[in-house]
């Protein structure tokens, strides 16, 4: 257990490194630097400029300097926010994003099981096509249609929710929704494939047999098993989620790291943008290695060697 | 899929005819309906976001340009950039599950590991970074080779090889699991046994089998591809104007309601057609893999 947590945590280390130095290239790939004006910059002031913002010497230099920075947990400044940490600002829009992930997170998950648990325990009833059909529209509707339409229709034909922004519990609703709608979907999907499969299952049959009914069937005999494919999603839906809260954060005018991260390819800001990608892949690569970890608590079957 | 019945399966179920009505129905109005509208609509006019009518059955925009024909180009985008870049994943995909799937061991277990790591990075977002990085370069090589129209779709270009090659996961998964399936089966021992080479086995034998699957997952891929490029047209870092796909029509669609003065026909149009061209190749694509297997359905 011990030797896998730690032989993940250096393959962790391994894809942080590639995900590093990837970004890194791609970033300064591209032509065109970040105080390209109209006007000319004196050539004094250009120097200072790239010697503040550390983008001076030759590309190696620049690679292992900014390799140094990031081990001293140091991203940098961004150089469209002159005078700001990428430290700072993501201290400031990250948790923004994490709230809403993390309720997108949990709305997807129990929703997506519980609906995938009741439309297998009516396997073929109107309830279960109902509810199927419906999961197929969800995942066939991605966040920029839901969103606009969801403004539309609660924000401003029926003014029961506030249109955008960010300043409590009702502002995270729609948003929430919107970004956790395909997942909840798929969830529900994947739970009642899974579901339906073990239901046929021998200890099933077993337990129904006893007598016991029907409720502790499915809920505590069934489901430990049926909600293994779930578990095993989680580390993807993490990623979707991120991805699309970027896209969410913009339709809902929320002030989170998503907004920064289209912005900063737009502005050419290298360093947020490399913080960003850096962060977020920090954070995935950690939340699959608990996810792993956890797995083993559930199905006590799986031996971890991987 | 050599399975006759298959098609009997197929043919029995309207879903099946629901979808591939409405599929040829806006293919058809994308690629031949923008030729028999009046040449006017294609250029702005002085009717600026005008609600839908007679003459502009959807509507104008705040450039007084036609909704309806940009809606139908914007079609036309996402289809073609969903198609190919479909095309390649699963050229991609196909390969790299056949390697995997059919050296099995130790190469299978690392070339499967990596995907489980693509699985959970954002890929997205580094294709974001990639596009931008590579469309100046691109941009400069096609001018410099005199290639006009490469200028104008370099961003069109990048973006379905980009798009492509991050959505070959699931097609690797599936390929690799069918090849693992038909590798242990007595037409490929007899293969083995004539002494037939990998290539020969892999193209030959292995390949015809596997056609099925693939165009079930290709059916899944180019909604996916279309959802993603979307995405990307939607925040503004994908097709550039002066072109426009859907994604880039619902963003200003989006940015067009507002508490003073809705023009929701900008938001409402391109998210239907929108609806209706994922919804329909998501149902063909489910209709297919239960048909395939009808043991999943049950």
């Amino acid at each position: 257990m011990i030797g896998f947590v730690l032989r993940r945590l250096a393959a962790l280390v391994l894809v942080l490194f590639c995900v590093i130095t990837v970004t890194f290239f791609l970033i300064r790939i591209s032509p065109g630097g970040p105080f390209d004006q109209e006007r000319k910059l004196p050539p004094a002031i250009e120097k200072a400029l790239l010697a503040k913002y550390k983008l001076d010497g030759s590309l190696w230099q620049q690679y292992t300097g900014y390799l140094g920075d990031l081990l001293r947990g140091d991203l940098r400044l961004s150089t469209k926010y002159r005078n700001r940490s990428v430290n700072e600002i993501l201290a400031q829009t990250l948790p923004v994003t994490l709230t809403l992930g993390a309720t997108a997170f949990v709305l997807a998950t129990g929703l997506g099981v519980w609906i995938g648990t009741f439309a297998a325990g009516r396997h073929g009833t109107p309830g279960d096509t109902g509810a199927m059909l419906f999961a197929l529209l969800a995942i066939s509707l991605p966040a920029f249609i839901v969103g606009p339409l969801l403004i539309l229709i609660f924000g401003l034909t029926l003014r029961w929710l506030p249109v955008g922004g960010w300043n409590g519990i009702a502002y995270l609703i729609l948003p929430a929704v919107t970004l956790a709608a395909p997942y909840v979907a798929y969830i529900a999907r994947l739970m009642r494939g899974s579901m339906l499969e073990t239901l046929n299952q021998d200890f099933v049959r077993t337990a129904r047999a006893k007598g016991l009914p029907d409720r502790v069937v499915v809920y505590k005999h069934a489901l430990r098993v049926a909600i293994l494919p779930v578990v095993s999603f989680l580390g993807p839906l993490a990623a979707n989620l991120l991805t699309g809260s970027i896209v969410v954060e913009t339709i809902f005018h929320i002030p989170g790291a998503g907004g920064f991260f289209v912005n900063s390819i737009l502005n050419r800001d290298g360093f947020l943008l490399g913080g960003v990608v850096i962060v977020y892949c920090a954070m995935l690569v950690l939340f699959n290695l608990i996810v792993d970890v956890a797995y083993t608590f559930i199905d006590r079957r799986i031996s971890l060697n991987g | 899929m050599d399975d006759p019945r298959i098609w009997l399966r197929l043919r029995r179920r309207p879903v099946v005819w629901f979808s591939v009505s409405v599929l040829a129905l806006l293919a058809a109005a994308a690629f031949l309906l923008p030729w028999l509208l009046p040449a006017d609509y294609r250029e702005p006019s002085s009717l600026q976001l005008a609600p839908p009518s007679l003459a502009h059955p959807f509507g104008t925009d705040l450039n007084g340009r036609d909704l309806l024909y940009r809606v139908l180009n914007g079609t036309q985008i996402s289809i073609v950039v969903g198609l190919a870049g479909a095309a390649i994943a699963l050229f991609i995909g196909t390969l790299y599950g056949m390697i995997a799937g059919y050296a099995g061991g130790r190469l299978d277990a690392a070339m499967m590991r990596l995907v489980d790591i693509f699985y959970s990075v954002p890929r997205l977002i580094f294709i974001l970074v990639l596009i931008n990085a590579l469309n100046e370069w691109v941009k400069d090589f096609a001018a410099g080779l005199g290639w006009e129209w490469l200028v104008l779709y370099s961003r069109i270009a990048i973006l379905i090889f980009s798009l492509g090659f991050i959505e070959w996961l699931t097609m690797a998964r599936i390929v690799r699991g069918q090849v693992l399936a038909l590798k242990n089966r007595t037409f490929v021992t007899a293969a083995v046994a004539l002494g037939q080479g990998h290539f020969r086995i892999l193209f030959r034998h292995l390949l015809p089998n596997l056609l099925g699957v693939i165009l079930i997952y290709l059916t899944l891929t180019i909604p996916a591809v279309i959802i993603d490029e979307s995405f990307l047209s939607f925040l503004g870092l994908g097709v550039e104007a002066p072109l426009a796909s859907l994604g880039s029509l619902l963003s200003s669609g989006a940015s067009a309601i507002n508490p003073i003065k809705s023009s929701w026909w900008l938001l409402v149009f391109p998210a239907l057609v929108m609806i209706f061209l994922l919804l329909s190749l998501n149902l063909l694509g489910d209709a297919l893999r239960d048909a395939a297997d009808p043991a999943r359905n049950r």
